[in-house]
């Protein structure tokens, strides 16, 4: 099969293409710090469960943009980005055994005595 | 592709100098590098993600557990400052990533030896926390394995005015359990990041001697990519471990 120069980007001498200016990195480096205080901020205000949710929704928001960003997800072909979610799809299948774990407690409800 | 990079290949169309055969172009085989990385980092979402998941099963049953042994026994300071010591790294990767990406040599190997070095400082904070708990307080799980809770670091600690009467009781057999979880999950990590400084650390050196090999920025971007997955386990662990709520 033929290829022209018009129809694909351009490589560079490294085989690169679409290059993220490094400003973008550093951007986001300073985001991640800010979070990281935030988490340990967070950690001494008094939220009963709302301090488990908050650090996990900060950490998670963090490993988004690590993905993004970081791991060049954001600007990949659409191929990449289903295998990195795939990756978190297979986690959040094995976090569904937790639904065994969590629910063992409404059986004593449900059947007293059982 | 541009002109002078292409060259004559003998049968009808110009390649890529770094394009192998087996490919359509470039473009091709990029995306094949990265979805084969990605296919290995899924393994090692997995392969962390039971024991995130068996942190989360010993927590639910035993939170009182983990609230009394993570604030009296494990070291907030120096997990914190792991944590911006990684966050760093990962910045310093990412930036010779981009010097790869732009053929710098010289930058690349300043990047990625920045970031051998933050690694290399992760471990050192490190092997100073495990001194603490195995050597001074032997919370290495095993027939060694101390642990006793006096009142006074409670009130320090914990305040125990504020403490529910079942957490004054937390047996050593399931503080032991708490502190399994917490060496094999770190130590795991440790693991990783041991790994990473050897990838990273021959990358360097193979782009400093102008390896041929090193020319493709493509080995970088996958050492980049292995980094960053041991950087996002650390966000994980760092407020599971370091910063557990004191009322659960």
């Amino acid at each position: 099969m033929e290829h022209t120069s018009q129809e694909h980007p351009e490589h560079n001498e490294a085989g690169s293409s679409h290059i993220t200016p490094w400003t973008v990195y550093a951007i986001v480096f300073v985001v991640l710090l800010v979070l990281m205080g935030a988490t340990v901020a967070a950690s001494f205000i008094d939220l009963g469960p709302g301090n488990n949710i908050l650090a996990m929704g900060i950490a998670i928001f963090k490993a988004a943009l690590v993905v993004t960003f970081f791991m060049q997800v954001g600007g990949s072909s659409r191929l990449t980005k289903v295998w990195a979610a795939l990756g978190f799809i297979w986690l959040a299948f094995l976090f569904g055994t937790l639904g065994d774990y969590l629910t063992r407690n409404w059986l004593k409800v449900l059947h007293p005595g059982w | 592709m541009s002109a002078e990079v292409a060259e004559e290949h003998g049968h009808g169309h110009a390649h890529h100098p770094l394009q192998c055969h087996q490919f359509e172009d470039m473009d091709q085989q990029n995306e094949t590098y990265i979805v084969g990385m990605w296919s290995f980092l899924v393994t090692e979402i997995m392969f962390f993600g039971a024991m995130f998941l068996a942190y989360t099963i010993y927590r639910n049953e035993n939170p009182a557990v983990f609230i009394q042994a993570g604030h009296l026994y494990l070291l907030k300071v120096p997990g914190g400052i792991n944590t911006v010591i990684l966050l760093t790294s990962s910045f310093t990767m990412a930036v010779g990533v981009y010097h790869a990406q732009k053929a710098n040599r010289i930058l690349q190997v300043v990047f990625l030896s920045l970031t051998v070095l933050c690694a290399f400082g992760f471990l050192g904070v490190k092997a100073v926390e495990w001194y603490t708990e195995i050597g001074l307080e032997h919370h290495l799980p095993g027939p060694g394995f101390q642990y006793k809770v006096t009142p006074e670091e409670m009130k320090e600690h914990l305040g125990t005015d504020t403490l529910p009467a079942a957490q004054a009781s937390v047996p050593a057999s399931k503080a032991q359990l708490f502190f399994c979880l917490y060496f094999a999950m770190t130590g795991l990590h440790a693991i990783h990041v041991i790994i990473g400084i050897l990838i990273i650390g021959t990358l360097a050196i193979m782009v400093a001697r102008r390896h041929p090999a090193a020319k493709y920025y493509m080995p970088i971007e996958m050492a980049g990519l292995y980094w960053h997955f041991v950087d996002i386990v650390w966000i994980f662990l760092f407020p599971l471990f370091y910063l557990i709520p004191k009322k659960g």
